[in-house]
């Protein structure tokens, strides 16, 4: 008879839960909203009318489409560079024993650790130092310093779960060093190194802090909306690129879940 | 005789801790060798060392007369089945038996074939379409042992194999690894910290304590006659005879080994030997009764038939044995 | 069949890939400085590089005349960081900081409790994507949907107009302080998105620390005859408290350094982010600037080093 009655939530616990819930979606819904109103001079609520022409008028914007490829070239770039040196680094210290193992690890979540803005500050200025201009390049080399740790904390996660015998195993049955690492160590760990790789992208495509500091005149998509708070121009088509950013952040943590739900630690829970 | 595996002082220190300590060892082909121990006695280490998983600290192992230090687990004609199975979860039951075959190059059909023949010997036939997931844990470990026995080896090693499997399952694969093992010819080297599992399979044991063999030998030798206090204690449970009572006896070893098996609660008869003391205890056991006998302070543990009936507790008694079954041991 | 090989010990293993193996496998060592060699490269001297020469920069100071940085030792800027003003600045962000964290753990933990101990199948699939779907949506869609809500047409003003509540909205923001014009250039709304933006890091640390306490404890206490309240305040919170406390370290690190928010909605008060982005930016004051992150940094690391005494890292 406990074991039934502890089962149910108490009310006030199910209403905090739920509000707390709502609190976290309702605005991103009313940005869903916002999309399609008719209002273009002010953020009237609720929206005179609703229509679907400024989804046209975003798609013939070429300052939109410029952002957006340059974001998405960043977030590539910077993904494949973190995949790289974040599974190293989580082969480095789960495979083999060493001393420094967990500086090694703080190493890799200071970027992430500490605010944004002094990552972003003492890159800005160690470029200045060393007189390298603000380029494309600039801003993957930021972007990828914060993406490794999430690439990381995947691997490492999913290492941890390949008992060391399954390589063992595989060296006694006559496969190299080459081998184990192509027939039983990448199978074992690759999805979990997508579900890192897409994260990685989501937090790329969606920086703004570090960005400001090492993209020159160039604008991403996050540089772009910025802009657009800080001086709206045209508030429409900032609705409805709102609207997709969200949209396009949502398609790889739905997937980056779905690779790694099996597993005892779930890709993203830090961000 | 050839000899399989040679250790020549082999030592394995992992900082100050000493796992395998100056240890020397004769496996012969085609023997069932088991090593006996308690965990963190160094029997891991030594089949570690065999794989090529661990290099040795110090000393020489042969490999049917090869020197094997310095070369990799990959490039050695030894075999492993291990302790969890270690099977990879990512391919099929066909495919982790014929991972061996494959990396070596083999073709694909002649490796399939080989694979399903492996899973037949171990009597699994039909399973190569599942994954590990789906065996159960006693089918898991006849897997194991068909991936590691599919690449012929020279030498197969057991990493406590039987240990996660339950009672029964355990005994009839004890029954089914010896006579898989006489009929391969191929050296088995066992690992195990049951006692009754290396009596009853292996061909010779040695018993570790410590990093180091305290005795090295038959079956029987090493339950009958141990060499040493440890093994006394470890395997079976014969009952260890101090200085003090080694005197009384007239013994001149410090102390001497006697099975409970071997005492009858009876005045001696002619030649045997005898000690009075007074019932401490008994037990029930089936066939026998275990009845402990105090002498002098020291407690005797003595099997007696259980058809005989038992004095009560605190009932002065004479316990006799013959002089043959005392067996003087070494050191403490 | 082939396999079997004459010789115990199989031969070298041909071409270069099989050299190499072989060569890794015989120094350890060797595979291990390739392994961690670029990412130490790129973290290690790149980005911590970058660090340090941004420190060292508070330690030169800004010529007031030239306006260009004299590279000498000095105190100088740290005396200037520790103005009334600058430490006007450092007090507030703090106070935010810690109010933020605050009100983030109360809202986190009914959802964190509500997941771990009752949410089961599909409701623990839904609870979990329904925190991560805000926790990853973009950071900046996020501050322009509190734009939206608190702009004086927006839907919070039309909600209090319909509850004919205008004049608690009106007496809120005539508050000295935490009031202002309207929402959105007031502490008060800045204070409801940094904990709009922050809150959801404060869940899963939470919800993992709280899956980790056996259910049975839970019941034990009651069993002993303890109210919800004192079982709560006895077992639960205690246990949760790593929990807790790695959750803050998100909320509050990501609040000291943030400028974006405060900029967008807020006062014209300015925040240690803000503060740092403007001495580096308009008023070309590197070694300020550079001061001025010297203080984030310290107080996190003070907070690190508590949390890790209080075994909060196991909850991260």
């Amino acid at each position: 008879m406990r074991s039934e009655k502890s089962n149910r939530a108490p009310v006030g616990l199910k209403i905090a839960a739920a509000g707390g819930l709502a609190f976290m979606h309702v605005p991103i819904l009313l940005i869903f909203l916002y999309a399609f109103t008719t209002e273009e001079k002010s953020y009237q609520f609720p929206p005179p009318g609703l229509t679907t022409q400024w989804f046209g008028v975003a798609w013939d914007r070429p300052d939109v489409w410029a952002a957006l490829t340059l974001s998405v070239k960043v977030a590539s770039i910077a993904t494949a560079t973190a995949l790289v040196l974040g599974t190293l680094c989580a082969a480095a210290v789960s495979q083999t024993r060493f001393f420094g193992r967990e500086t090694i690890s703080l190493l890799v979540i200071l970027p992430i650790a500490l605010p944004g803005i002094i990552t972003g500050i003492a890159l800005r200025s160690a470029f200045s130092m060393a007189d390298i201009p603000f380029s494309f390049w600039t801003i993957v080399l930021g972007h990828a310093t914060f993406c490794i740790v999430v690439v990381y904390n995947n691997a490492v996660a999913r290492f941890r779960r390949i008992s060391g015998s399954l390589i063992e195993a595989s060296m006694d049955l006559g496969a190299d060093g080459f081998q184990t690492f192509r027939h039983v160590i990448l199978p074992n760990i690759g999805t979990a190194l997508l579900a890192g790789g897409m994260l990685a992208f989501a937090l790329s495509f969606d920086e703004v802090i570090v960005t400001t500091f090492t993209a020159g005149q160039q604008s991403t998509l996050p540089i772009w909306m910025l802009e657009e708070l800080i001086r709206p121009r045209q508030r429409p088509v900032t609705n409805v690129v709102a609207m997709i950013v969200v949209v396009v952040t949502f398609l790889p943590i739905l997937g980056a879940y779905y690779l790694t739900r099996d597993g005892d630690q779930i890709a993203g829970a830090g961000k | 005789m050839t000899t399989a595996v040679l250790f020549d002082n082999v030592s394995r220190y992992f900082g100050a801790v000493r796992a395998v300590d100056r240890v020397n060892l004769d496996i012969v082909e085609g023997e069932f060798f088991a090593m006996l121990g308690p965990s963190g006695s160094g029997k891991t280490t030594c089949l570690r060392l065999m794989a090529g998983f661990e290099q040795p600290t110090g000393g020489h192992i042969e490999i049917f007369g090869e020197t094997a230090e310095g070369v990799p687990p990959y490039r050695r004609s030894v075999n492993t089945v291990f302790q969890d199975y270690a099977l990879f979860p990512h391919l099929s039951i066909l495919d982790n038996v014929a991972y061996g075959l494959m990396v070596k190059g083999i073709g694909r059909e002649e490796r399939r074939k080989a694979a399903e023949d492996a899973l037949a010997m171990v009597k699994l036939p039909g399973y190569g379409a599942r994954r590990p997931g789906q065996l159960s844990g006693g089918q898991r470990q006849r897997v194991a042992l068909a991936r590691a026995l599919v690449n012929k080896p020279k030498v197969l090693l057991l990493d406590e194999p039987l240990g996660a499997l339950d009672l029964k399952l355990r005994e009839q694969m004890q029954e089914e690894l010896k006579t898989l093992q006489k009929s391969l010819g191929i050296t088995f080297v066992f690992v195990t910290h049951d006692q009754g599992e290396a009596l009853s399979m292996a061909d010779r044991i040695a018993v570790f304590n410590e990093g180091r063999i305290q005795q090295l030998g038959r079956p029987e030798e090493v339950y009958n006659q141990p060499k040493t206090r440890f093994v006394a204690d470890f395997v079976g449970s014969s009952n260890v005879l101090s200085t003090k009572l080694c005197q009384t006896l007239g013994l001149k070893a410090p102390f001497a080994s006697l099975r409970p098996e071997a005492i009858a609660i009876a005045p001696a008869s002619n030649g045997a030997l005898s000690l009075a003391g007074t019932i401490a205890g008994q037990s029930f056991l089936g066939a026998t009764n275990r009845v402990v006998v105090d002498v002098e302070g020291a407690r005797i543990a003595v099997a007696s038939p259980a058809a005989h009936a038992v004095p009560s507790i605190g009932s002065p008694v004479t316990i006799s044995f013959a002089a043959r079954d005392l067996h003087p041991m070494e050191d403490a | 069949m082939t396999i079997v090989a004459e010789s115990i010990i199989l031969p070298e293993r041909r071409g270069a890939a099989g050299r190499l193996s072989d060569f890794f496998w015989r120094h350890p060592y060797a595979l291990l400085a390739v392994l961690l060699g670029p990412p130490l490269l790129w973290l290690g001297v790149v980005y911590l590089g970058s660090l340090f020469a941004l420190l060292l920069q508070s330690f030169f100071s800004i010529d007031d005349f030239s306006g260009l940085i004299n590279y000498e030792f000095t105190l100088a800027t740290y005396r200037q960081l520790l103005s009334e003003t600058n430490l006007d600045i450092i007090i507030r962000t703090v106070t935010m900081a810690a109010a933020v964290t605050l009100v983030s753990a109360l809202i986190a933990f009914p959802i964190a409790y509500y997941a771990a101990r009752y949410a089961r199948g599909k409701w623990k699939v839904l609870f979990y994507l329904g925190v991560m779907l805000p926790l990853w949506s973009s950071y900046l869609v996020k501050i322009y949907a509190w734009k939206l809500i608190l702009a004086k047409e927006g839907i919070l003003n039309w909600f209090f107009e319909k509850l004919n509540l205008l004049w608690l909205l009106d007496a809120w923001l005539a508050v000295p302080v935490v009031g202002g014009n309207s929402l959105s250039v007031s502490y008060t709304g800045t204070f409801i998105v940094f904990v709009y933006v922050w809150m959801p890091f404060m869940i899963l640390p939470i919800q993992a620390a709280l899956e980790r306490v056996p259910t049975n404890l839970i019941e034990a206490s009651s069993d002993l005859g303890g109210t919800p309240a004192q079982t709560f305040r006895h077992v639960l919170f205690p246990l949760a408290l790593p929990g807790i406390v790695a959750g803050s370290i998100f909320t509050f690190s990501l609040t000291l350094g943030d400028y974006i928010i405060p900029q967008i909605i807020g006062s014209s008060r300015l925040f240690i982010g803000q503060a740092v982005y403007a001495q580096q930016g308009t008023a070309g004051n590197i070694p300020l600037a550079a001061a001025f992150t010297v203080v984030p940094i310290v107080i996190m690391g003070l907070y690190l080093w508590m949390a890790k005494r209080m075994g909060a890292f196991d909850a991260l």
